[in-house]
């Protein structure tokens, strides 16, 4: 096995594991942390695709700043365990099931498009993914739909504001 | 000599850089709490630790031994896991930082350029970021796990105010990106290196005032130590914790304080370069150290500065902070980043 591969197999079982500790986690603020640990493990795989930018966008980004507020809204509310809403071993049941469905029509979607057949992921060798690139391409072919996103988000902290200033 | 497709040689070579980096960081935190009593005792006109040794300089080992030496207490309500895992991310946050940070040009041993940088990606400054905006879960999971009512205001200060300061640290950062073309710390010295070019002071002097401004809020230095008021905290988010959990914490604030001057003197002030001189009439491994010494210096004359406004200036009110960060310094970020763009348009 090469160092790559290595590396892959582990970051994916972090992945999983932490993934589904998020869920099994009875403690809100555990839920939270465990999810940050996904994140650092998604952007291991951002990294194994050389695609640093990416990564380290993910870790400021998510684990950095929209990971903090939730943790910071969980513990100003003080959840816990004790007043999570419990639901009915049914309801979890047919969650479970209908979720399962859900995935495999994804996954079978996946795996049959036409842009993803006989494709082979690049490993540390593509350079798309490094800032110099990724800018050129942001800023050059998909401009019009950057420029829209961020119109979005302003418009998005503008009603922040304009909620917030109510009281 | 290859395993797993690895040169095992260079990750030896990168293993002890890495040793070397990080114990030199830990001995330079230890004397900085040191110079931190000195600096308070010379300006506050008494005469500080004199006892421990010559001049006081045992005083720093007395006081790390008797942080090991003291009992380890976990309150009985907090959370136990959580409550170890705080100090140790606040200390790992801080010394991971030093992986980017060029501490001087290459060496040449055994036959080997040895790159006196643990790992020049080109993302650098980014990954400085990064970790940064980790720093603040230390401080978040261990006033929560305290079960503490004022380590918990204590934590939640300390997020909201990380989070308020990156915002203008980013963007002050933007425009002097916006100059230097690359991310990549090691890139960005040899430019200021280079003949005819000036340090970045000289091109972002009001982007330097902001980001020097934001890093000390990150530090959580006075002014802005508003997590750990003690008038009105108790002592702030590490209330709970004895022994070397708190000597992690304590720690960790003055190893943040190292790496960001490091970083400022890398960014603005040319990192290893020596001013006014031409390093290449050295030998390569003389002028290599040199450079290290110098980038040293301009790191102790940041850590004073930090110490001289700590000892001058009065802690900040909470909305004063807010205000400070929110109405002040991002505008003026914004403004700053307008005008370098303007300027790189017309006349670059």
């Amino acid at each position: 096995m090469s160092t790559t591969e290595i590396l892959f197999f582990f970051l994916s079982a972090l992945a999983l594991f932490s993934a589904s500790m998020v869920l099994i986690s009875k403690n809100p603020v555990h839920s939270v942390l465990w999810l940050v640990v996904t994140f650092f493990a998604i952007s291991g795989h951002y990294i194994l695709l050389n695609a640093q930018f990416l990564a380290i966008v993910n870790i400021i980004v998510y684990a950095g700043a929209i990971m903090v507020l939730f943790l910071f809204v969980i513990m100003l509310m003080n959840l816990n365990q004790q007043n999570e809403p419990q639901k009915n071993l049914w309801m979890k049941l047919a969650g479970v099931i209908s979720g399962g469905c859900f995935l495999m029509v994804l996954v079978s979607l996946v795996r049959q498009s036409l842009d993803l057949k006989s494709k082979v992921a690049m490993t540390t060798s593509g350079d798309i993914g490094l800032i110099k690139n990724l800018g050129r391409v942001l800023f050059n072919d998909y401009v019009v739909p950057f420029e829209i996103t961020s119109v979005l988000f302003l418009s998005a902290m503008v009603g922040a504001i304009v909620m917030g200033k109510k009281d | 000599m290859t395993l797993l497709s690895l040169d095992m040689l260079l990750v030896l070579e990168k293993l002890v850089l890495i040793v070397i980096i990080v114990f030199a960081s830990l001995g330079i935190a230890l004397y900085t709490t040191f110079a931190e009593r000195k600096v308070a005792a010379i300006l506050q006109d008494r005469p500080g630790p004199e006892r421990a040794g010559p001049f006081g300089l045992f005083q720093p080992l007395a006081d790390g031994l008797k942080l090991i030496m003291k009992e380890e207490i976990i309150p009985n309500s907090s959370n136990k896991a959580l409550f170890i895992l705080g100090p140790g991310l606040a200390m790992t946050a801080a010394l991971m930082t030093c992986a980017v940070i060029p501490w001087g040009s290459t060496v040449h041993l055994f036959g080997r350029e040895i790159n006196l940088q643990i790992a020049d990606i080109n993302i650098g400054i980014l990954y400085v970021f990064g970790v940064v905006s980790l720093g603040v879960y230390g401080i978040m999971i261990g006033g929560w796990a305290s079960n503490n009512k004022f380590s918990l205001m204590a934590a939640l200060r300390g997020a909201s105010q990380a989070i308020s300061y990156e915002l203008a640290m980013g963007i002050a950062l933007i425009a002097l990106l916006m100059t230097t073309n690359t991310l990549s710390l090691r890139e960005i010295v040899v430019q200021q290196m280079a003949p005819g070019h000036l340090w970045n002071i000289a091109y972002q002097p009001l982007g330097f005032l902001l980001f020097f401004i934001c890093a000390m809020a990150e530090c959580n230095r006075t002014p802005f130590d508003l997590p750990e008021a003690e008038n009105e905290l108790n002592f702030g988010y590490h209330q709970e914790y004895s022994s070397m959990k708190l000597g992690f914490y304590l720690f960790s604030e003055y190893i943040n304080m190292i790496m960001s001057s490091a970083i400022m003197a890398s960014l603005y002030f040319g990192g290893f370069d020596i001013p006014f001189f031409d390093e290449k009439v050295l030998p390569q491994n003389i002028a290599a150290l040199v450079g290290v010494g110098a980038l040293l210096i301009k790191i102790v004359i940041f850590i004073f500065i930090f110490m001289w406004i700590r000892w001058t200036i009065p802690r900040f009110r909470y909305d004063q902070l807010m205000n400070l960060g929110w109405k002040s310094l991002i505008p003026l970020a914004l403004a700053n980043m307008l005008a370098t763009g303007a300027w790189i348009l017309y006349f670059g």
